[in-house]
């Protein structure tokens, strides 16, 4: 398969997910202890709606506390949020995927409110994972290889890999530009009706090639990383706390990169890294 | 005890009775007030106060009623409220400008928790060394939790406090429990001591006036028991104690202690191998080497030392290791020194220990290397102490028949998963009990210890190894008050599958065998955490055997009740 997008995709790719962090942050600024998710994931949306945001991948999700390790979850109605209100010293995360005439972005943010020294742990080691899976991408090494050695990095640190919790314990999704004409910001099980369209219609072709367009251990996995657009989500947990974060990997036919490193993760660790220099 | 060192004895009136005090040790040091229980004299505390008096002012006292102090009139005189408030009087003569340390033991113990806990006593009492004996207030507090929360756990430990606590009651019945010690209790109590406690009479102890002190004594018990444990009180304090707590003591139970830390906020929990009077009269320089460490720390201003045991683990940077090293570290503060062939990997466990609010130190050990292990001891015991937990987790898979396996694989197997034991419990255990405070020892076997397999022929022989080493090992520590525990996990998913070798396979075919068994055991997806829960409940407990698994504990079952199944079982070569 063929890297179907231009330049001009590509950037207004970037921009869209630029504009859900930045609404993420705003969120996590004014998070505090005492709000509930439903309050945080209403105002997500709002700031989103804001910035002219028309549909949405998936609705918007926050997880506070235990939550965020995806503890005692058993069905797929307890990723929705709740009613946990946040206390301090808590970690929190903030999911959401809007579209904009079409482009579609995919973000995960993980935060905290007041001190908590496993979250900055683990915060920090999320960046070996970020690398690990661009290394690997370019490598083009099959899918469920990649999966089972960040499965591997996540053992040895000790951590939990929350992503098998996921349905279909997906690490990631590949993401079109939506072409769908059904009813724009219509929700259905979560996700948005063109969404579920188009994921319909790309989870018959992608099969019909022998590939499947979510990323998982199993064996439809096993494949090179399809050219396009990859929302990978690497999620990982320590006791009652996790973390992680979701964005947008390029893959071209023989290269891969992150679609943008100016992101509220990555900005972390350079200032860590350099707090740690200085 | 030359000239010199003879105790010089004065007399402090308190609340209409004169006490005898005795002193010994330079007056500007430090003061040590020794409180002895029933039905001793301060002459109880003879080897201890030798061994404190060189760098101390030590300064003991009889208390009311016993020795050669004075003796109130009535019941009343025996109250808490004096007994404390002799202590301050005490104090206040013997270091009038200089709060006191206070060591108790027994009834002395009880009466100066009272002086501890009253409203302000940090300005008096530096520091206070308990043994033997609770707070009643606290005490009665202890046993209205239980009895509000009547679980099976706090039932048992009602029933076997009350157990031992009969010679209270009998104490409570008039004429008889005088008349015991009158007519022949006394006389008998040397051979009492010898044989229960271990103890062989000396000059002074027991005393001359025992009969006396023993009959008047009662009047404890009986003005302080009742009202006490039936209104306690709130009764925190602001100094900071440290409960000496001894493990073959018969009337009082370790777990007499839990929860502790409500009521003292600075709790310092020390352990001794000792029985209730063996500690005083056969273990003073442990006892002194405690209070003179406890003493010099508050001295100095210092802020507690980490309470937590410390823990050694082998095989730490995986699996079982690091999964027991981070539950000692989460649920019991420790000290977690971890061992592992890949330092990278026991320093990060290290790092997650630190996280989870214990102190983490890795080591790279081979544990089939003797000399490493004893080194790596000595290195232990100089950086951090003896330990007081020993967890022998390092081990490595095999899997092939008995013929199919050669004379090397046998080697490695037994050179890790056994001698790797063997090694361990030498060097730490050899410690353990020279230091003579206890502790306990886990070896990490397998349900393959008592499941014979045809595939498993020099795994399943290294761990029924391990188990009767660590039954053996049992019966041989148990007067030291070290327990051995052996842990039969069964199916963990743990990545002893991804590093398990097999007989007669190519490498490629190893790889595969590795992958299917890793998948198997990721299927069953028993945690290694719970195995660690419990290890740790097995030190807590002494339980000698541990089947974790259901498949271990059924499999165990089926070993004794129809051990000819197992052996049909074990020609289909499962496992």
């Amino acid at each position: 398969m063929a890297f179907a997008y231009s330049d001009r995709d590509l950037e207004t790719f970037r921009e869209v997910q630029q504009l859900a962090y930045r609404c993420a942050e705003q969120v996590a600024a004014w998070i505090e202890p005492g709000v509930t998710e439903r309050q945080a994931t209403a105002r997500l949306r709002r700031s989103l709606v804001g910035a002219g945001v028309t549909d949405f991948f998936h609705v918007p999700f926050a997880w506070f506390g235990d939550r965020t390790a995806f503890r005692h979850f058993h069905t797929p109605l307890q990723f929705f949020a709740g009613g946990r209100v946040l206390q301090e010293g808590m970690p929190f995360v903030l999911d959401c995927a809007p579209v904009v005439d079409g482009y579609t972005a995919d973000i995960g943010y993980g935060g905290k409110v007041g001190e908590n020294q496993v979250w900055d742990r683990l915060a920090q080691d999320l960046k070996v994972y970020r690398d690990l899976i661009l290394r690997e991408v370019k490598a083009r090494k099959p899918l469920n290889e990649i999966y089972a050695a960040v499965d591997a990095q996540i053992a040895a640190h000790g951590y939990d890999n929350r992503h098998q919790v996921y349905p279909g314990r997906v690490i990631g999704h590949q993401v079109t530009r939506n072409t769908s004409r059904a009813p724009a910001g219509v929700n259905l099980f979560g996700f948005g009706l063109r969404t579920l369209q188009t994921l319909g219609r790309e989870l018959i072709t992608e099969r019909l090639h022998g590939r499947s367009p979510l990323w998982a251990d199993g064996r439809s996995s096993r494949h090179a990383p399809t050219p396009g657009l990859w929302a990978v989500e690497p999620h990982i947990g320590f006791r009652d706390t996790g973390i992680k974060f979701e964005e947008l990997l390029v893959v071209t036919e023989d290269d891969a990169y992150w679609l943008d490193d100016d992101l509220p993760h990555v900005r972390r660790w350079t200032t860590t890294t350099e707090a740690v220099a200085g | 005890m030359n000239q010199s060192d003879e105790p010089r004895r004065r007399f402090v009136h308190s609340g209409g009775v004169d006490l005898a005090v005795f002193e010994q040790g330079d007056p500007t040091a430090p003061t040590l007030l020794l409180v002895h229980g029933y039905p001793d004299t301060h002459r109880v505390w003879d080897e201890v106060a030798a061994e404190l008096a060189a760098d101390h002012h030590v300064v003991r006292y009889d208390v009311r009623g016993a020795g050669q102090s004075g003796v109130p009139d009535s019941r009343e005189g025996y109250r808490l409220a004096q007994l404390a408030a002799d202590l301050f009087a005490v104090a206040d003569a013997v270091s009038p400008d200089r709060p006191v340390h206070v060591v108790a033991h027994d009834w002395g113990s009880l009466q100066s928790w009272e002086a501890v806990t009253e409203p302000g006593a940090e300005r008096r009492i530096a520091s206070y060394t308990t043994m033997s004996g609770p707070c009643l207030d606290h005490m009665g507090h202890w046993i209205r939790h239980r009895l509000r929360r009547p679980t099976p756990r706090h039932l048992k430990q009602l029933l076997v406090q009350g157990a031992h606590s009969w010679y209270i009651t009998a104490f409570h019945l008039p004429v008889l429990a005088p008349a015991a010690w009158r007519l022949g209790l006394a006389r008998a109590w040397p051979r009492v001591l010898r044989d229960l406690e271990h103890v062989e009479p000396r000059p002074g102890h027991p005393q001359a006036s025992l009969k006396k002190d023993a009959v008047r004594g009662i009047e404890l018990y009986r003005a302080n028991m009742r009202p006490t444990l039936r209104h306690p009180r709130e009764r925190p304090t602001e100094v900071p104690v440290q409960l000496i707590t001894l493990r073959r003591d018969r009337y009082v139970n370790a777990f007499l202690s839990e929860g502790l830390e409500r009521w003292v906020p600075d709790l310092t929990r020390r352990q001794l191998n000792a029985t209730h009077w063996s500690a005083l009269l056969q273990r003073a320089p442990a006892v002194a080497g405690m209070v003179r460490e406890f003493t010099a720390r508050v001295e100095a201003g210092a802020p507690a030392a980490p309470t937590g045991p410390l823990v050694v683990v082998t095989g730490a940077g995986s699996g079982i290791g690091r999964a027991t090293a981070l539950a000692f570290a989460e649920r019991e503060r420790a000290t977690v020194v971890v061992c592992d062939l890949d330092l990278a990997a026991a320093e990060r466990t290290a790092d997650l220990v630190g996280l989870l609010g214990g102190t983490g130190h890795a080591y790279r050990v081979d544990v089939s290397d003797g000399p490493a292990v004893t080194a790596f001891a000595q290195t232990v015991a100089a950086a951090h102490g003896v330990p007081d937990v020993l967890v022998n987790n390092a081990g490595i898979g095999h899997s092939g028949t008995f013929l199919q396996t050669t004379e090397k694989e046998w080697q490695r197997v037994l050179d890790v998963n056994l001698w790797g034991v063997i090694h361990g419990c030498k060097a730490f255990g050899s410690l353990m009990a020279e230091r003579g405070q206890g502790g306990h020892i886990v070896n990490l076997a397998s349900a393959a210890a008592y499941l014979p397999s045809k595939a498993l022929a020099a795994y399943a022989t290294s761990k029924a190894a391990v188990l009767m080493l660590s039954e053996c090992l049992g019966a041989e520590l148990a007067g030291a008050g070290i327990g051995v525990s052996a842990i039969c996990p069964g199916i963990v998913n743990t990545n002893i599958t991804r590093s398990s070798t097999f007989s007669g396979l190519t490498e490629q075919q190893q790889a595969a065998q590795q992958a299917k068994f890793s998948k198997l055991y990721a299927r069953r997806n028993f945690p290694p955490e719970k195995v660690a829960e419990e290890i740790l409940a097995a030190v807590r407990s002494g339980k000698p055997l541990v089947p974790v698994t259901v498949e271990a504990k059924a499999a165990r079952l089926v070993g004794r009740a129809w051990p000819g199944l197992l052996r049909r079982l074990a020609r289909l070569g499962v496992g």
